[in-house]
């Protein structure tokens, strides 16, 4: 077999190779065009839309955190402003193993186990990607000694940080707030309120008081600095800032000299006392006592002093003064007393025979008097003067609780005040529409006659009673009670005053509240029920005494105090407003537990009417506990 | 006196042409113009992607340096003396391939230097030009029987060094040596049945191919059909690229002036990815003419193979040519989002001194068929 040998045809081979070739070339061309045609789709199709990912990927943005506005009193003085410090802030998600991490550096810095505890709180409550505080308020040495082993702690930095500080600490803590850091709750609310952007870069955001309720005024607008940044987020340059506008300066009404004796005139007691400017509103003291440290809420509030604020007995978070709801007791007396010469229910000569209680017609069911054996002959004036709790279970009685309620919601007792901070409580004035509609059952008539002597039912705010009070020094006309007084542009140092707003004058013979007036005043002279607190003060001061119920007496039993659980006596109360004739200021004081409104109350209101008008402050201790001491009945 | 010493200046000019004659011979100018333009808008293009560094220049000039006096040096070899290389040259690589299995060093995961006591040496990269040779060779000694089963023969030359580099891993080299095996396949006429067939093999072997991949191969393929799948990972290289290639526009942002370039956000970016350089800095306009200057170079390629007289000379010059056509293609492809990353870098620009050396050695070939005198085997 003869293998069969194909002889070689050179041009046809050459044809056929350079056949391929030239499929080569076309294929290579295509390909070519392909290429081209990719370079067009990405450099003039998609151009624009690669154009602005390369700007988005030079130029980023860093937020300008503005300085927060301060908060002053009514003469200027600093009650919240704002204090630079260093801090020592980890990025979670930029550490391998936090925990050793931790341990490493706390051989460099000092960590307690509180920071440690606030910071592990912290970081279940955050994005591991938000830098996050585990030692504020580094001491110049700290800094040093960190940034020297900063090497060795990568996802770890020294951040100066703008901190809020406090400088009356525990002083009018509850009005003026304080500020913590913002929580993921926080970010949707400020999200859906459209405000997020304004927040980039903000850690803090005023949580309660004049901080959470002018929060808007106070944070100001966030800056930025357009940077322009390398693929490793260092920043090259800035482009172009926009720098931050600092928040509003608020100017309160709040006197913080006034707030100081007020608070000190508690001493340890529990209560709460408001003073408002009656031709204007103008909140002039607000007292919540305990009070807290605002400062410790700053930095994140750790787990020990956390526990013992929000555990203590004596509630000191509360803020008793617009959240704390009491029996107004016989400072309710002044507004029936008006009613009832309103309605025409009674004239200002009429008289009751008080023989130390009442009776309903048809009822052997006694409502005594506080005076065992009565006052006698009791008319409207005498009524107020010596608290006679008789002539006002008739009165309660002939007005019925509807009537009640209608004329005496005027004073604003039962229902929020609408001053500018958040939380406000109701309150509660009765009506037969009320308990049908939230108990499901009928109103008694007996219900109406504790609701006479301001109990029953009946709860008021001590803010409500000194707005109430202060109609009544007023002449019947109410003004909004506010606690800012101007807003102040930092950035122009304009400011802007937020005028008094008048609200409504409630309905009512000028004669018939002369009447009641100059009976408040003979509370404080003698024989009222306030006398002794009233005596040698160099202005006329009008009050009214009272005492709310803590416990239920039982029909066969008198209370008696040394015989009652502290938690459980009565609470003074006391309203007043000074001077008599032409009243600058009005206020409400409820002393928890603190017995008579005469004996407890009245004393305080006494040390913040001297201070208030003649610039004195209390001429010592002694003289205070010689006043207390003192025991004079009163309701 | 004076015609004495024109006669003696006109001498010694004489013999400086001469000499630059006798240096330039084998050279073919034309194919020598467009490597050396291409170089120079290389370096062009380096310094703007390396912010001006003078040290990595200097470098790459030198890497150019070396590179073309090889390219001289093959050039100046006929082919018959290349064509007596290809069979040692083949069985060198093939062995080194061999030791780079059992003794190479790890990198990266990665089997594929071998260190040969005076230097380490990556021997995928001689086979870059052995497995072509080794080929065309193949087919010149069985030209005058050629059958069915000489392009057997060819395809285990092709595969046996394939499948050692493909264990390495390097994917991306192993696809260039299996093109530039396939295009002497494909020069050497290869039937069309055959080639449909295998592409239809290569379909079907997809599944398959896809359970031998690495992790990290998968990943970059996954990449390709969705880069923001991974922004910050694997698909962070073909977006950086693709912003840095359309914001250039039309006319591109200038040289030095590239954003992405300037700012760090390309990787790679005077390697494997210096056309986004190039590109963001010099727009459509700059793309364009490069294209076009590729071309040219690739059709002087193509004029040398066509005029190529035997059977080897011709094979070796096309695979040559088609393998430089597809390292463009590959590593534009690649930058500008339509192909998956793999590691191919742009002839002539790219920095790198391996690559380049490989390819001018190829263009030495191409420049000593064209030059030296034509053979017609009788």
């Amino acid at each position: 077999m003869k293998p069969t040998v194909e002889l070689r045809n050179h041009p046809l081979e050459l044809y056929k190779f350079r056949r391929r070739l030239a499929f080569s070339a076309g294929f290579i061309l295509l390909l070519f065009l392909a290429l081209l045609s990719r370079f067009f789709y990405l450099q003039v199709t998609q151009g624009e839309h690669y154009h602005t990912l390369a700007e988005a990927n030079r130029i980023s943005i860093a937020p300008l955190v503005p300085n927060r506005g301060l908060i002053l009193d009514r003469n200027g003085k600093i009650l919240a402003q704002n204090y630079s410090t260093y801090t020592l802030e980890i990025t979670p998600n930029k550490i391998q193993d936090l925990e050793s991490t931790l341990e490493e550096l706390a051989t460099i810095i000092e960590i307690t186990p509180s920071d440690l505890e606030q910071f592990r709180k912290l970081l279940r409550e955050n994005k591991r990607f938000k830098s996050l505080p585990i030692r504020n308020r580094l001491t110049d040495k700290e800094v040093a000694r960190f940034a020297a082993h900063r090497y060795r702690f990568p996802g770890i930095e020294i951040q100066a940080r703008i901190l809020r500080y406090y400088p009356y600490g525990e002083l009018a803590s509850h009005v003026v707030g304080y500020i913590s850091r913002i929580s993921d709750k926080d970010l949707e609310y400020l999200e859906q309120s459209g405000e997020l952007d304004n927040y980039r870069g903000s850690h803090f955001i005023g949580r309660i008081g004049i901080e959470q309720s002018y929060e808007k005024e106070l944070h100001g607008i966030t800056g930025f600095d357009e940077v322009e940044t390398d693929a490793a987020g260092r920043s090259i340059r800035v482009l172009s800032r926009t720098p931050p506008v600092s928040g509003n300066n608020l100017l309160l009404t709040l006197d913080i000299n006034l707030q100081q004796v007020a608070d000190d005139a508690f001493g340890n007691r529990r209560g709460a006392l408001v003073a408002i400017d009656p031709n204007n509103g103008e909140v002039l003291a607000f007292v919540s006592k305990p009070g807290f440290d605002a400062n410790l809420f700053v930095g994140g509030i750790d787990h020990k002093n956390w526990n013992l604020l929000n555990n203590s007995i004596d509630r000191p978070l509360n803020n008793r003064a617009l959240r704390g709801v009491y029996p107004p007791g016989s400072t309710f007396k002044p507004f029936m007393a008006l009613a009832a010469l309103e309605l025409g229910l009674r004239s200002p000569g009429y008289a009751i025979s008080d023989i130390g209680y009442f009776t309903l017609p048809g009822s052997e069911r006694r409502y005594r008097d506080w005076k065992v054996g009565g006052h006698g002959r009791v008319d409207l004036h005498k009524s107020l003067v010596v608290s006679c709790d008789t002539y006002y279970y008739s009165l309660a009685h002939d007005m019925g609780i509807d009537r009640i309620h209608s004329y005496i919601k005027q004073f604003g007792l039962g229902k929020k005040t609408g001053i500018d901070i958040f939380g406000e409580i109701e309150g509660l004035l009765p009506s037969q529409e009320w308990k049908m509609h939230r108990h499901n059952q009928r109103w008694y008539a007996g219900d109406t006659i504790s609701v006479g002597i301001g109990q029953g039912y009946v709860l008021t705010t001590p803010l409500q009673l000194a707005f109430a009070t202060a109609i009544i020094a007023n002449h019947g006309t109410a003004y909004q009670p506010h606690l800012v007084k101007q807003i102040t542009n930092s950035q122009t140092d304009t400011a802007r005053e937020l005028s008094k707003q008048k609200l409504y004058t409630i309905n009512h013979q000028p004669q018939n509240m002369e009447l009641v007036r100059k009976a408040m005043v003979d509370v404080t002279r003698p024989g009222g029920t306030a006398s002794n607190s009233a005596a040698g003060a160099e202005y006329t001061f009008a009050g009214k005494t009272g005492t709310s119920q803590v416990i239920g007496i039982k029909q066969n039993e008198r209370y008696k105090e040394e015989l009652v659980a502290e938690r459980h006596r009565d609470h003074a109360m006391f309203v007043a407003y000074a001077p008599a004739e032409n009243p600058t200021i009005a206020l409400a004081i409820l002393v928890e537990n603190g017995g008579s409104g005469g004996s407890t109350a009245a004393p305080i209101a006494r040390q913040v009417l001297d201070y208030f008008l003649l610039g004195k402050l209390p001429v010592s201790k002694e003289a205070e506990n010689v006043a207390v001491s003192e025991h004079t009945h009163d309701h | 006196m004076s015609n004495l010493s024109n006669s003696k200046l006109e001498i010694s000019a004489f013999e400086l042409g001469k000499l630059w004659h006798y240096f330039t011979r084998y050279i073919d100018s034309f194919l020598l113009t467009g490597i050396l333009i291409l170089m120079i808008v290389g370096l062009i293009t380096l310094y703007s992607a390396t912010g001006g560094d003078i040290n990595k220049i200097s470098k790459q000039a030198a890497h150019m340096l070396i590179a073309l006096s090889i390219m001289w040096l093959v050039a100046n070899i006929p082919l018959q003396q290349i064509m007596r290389l290809a069979l040692p040259l083949y069985l060198l690589g093939f062995i080194l391939l061999v030791g780079v299995a059992l003794f190479g060093e790890i990198n990266n995961g990665a089997r594929r230097w071998l260190d040969i006591g005076i230097t380490r040496i990556q021997p995928s990269e001689i086979m870059k030009i052995a497995v072509p040779l080794m080929m065309a060779w193949y087919f010149d000694k069985y030209e005058i029987t050629l059958r069915i089963r000489d392009y057997f023969g060819a395809t285990i030359i092709l595969l046996l060094p394939v499948l050692l580099i493909l264990r390495q891993p390097d994917l991306g080299t192993a696809l260039l040596i299996a093109a530039s095996g396939f295009y002497v396949l494909f020069l050497a006429g290869l039937s069309w049945r055959v080639i449909g067939g295998l592409i239809v093999a290569a379909i079907g072997s997809v599944p398959i191919l896809w359970s031998f991949m690495h992790d990290y191969q998968r990943q970059r393929v996954l990449t390709l059909l969705d880069p923001s799948q991974d922004a910050l990972g694997a698909g962070y290289h073909t977006i950086q690229s693709s912003i840095a290639i359309g914001s250039g526009g039309i006319v591109g942002k200038g040289w030095q002036n590239g954003t992405q370039t300037q700012l760090d956000f390309l990787p790679e970016q005077s390697t494997d990815f210096i056309f986004a350089v190039f590109s963001e800095e010099f727009g459509l306009i700059g793309n364009s003419l490069l294209l076009l200057l590729y071309l040219i170079v690739i059709g002087r390629c193509m004029v040398i193979t066509a005029n190529a007289s035997t059977q080897f000379t011709r094979l070796i010059a096309g695979s040559i040519t088609l393998t430089f056509c597809t390292y463009i293609f590959v590593n534009m492809g690649m930058v500008s989002g339509i192909l998956p990353v793999v590691g191919v870098p742009l002839p002539l620009i790219s920095y790198g001194g391996t690559a380049l050396v490989t390819m001018l050695l190829g263009f030495g070939i191409l420049m000593s068929i064209q030059t030296h005198p034509k053979l017609v085997k009788t």
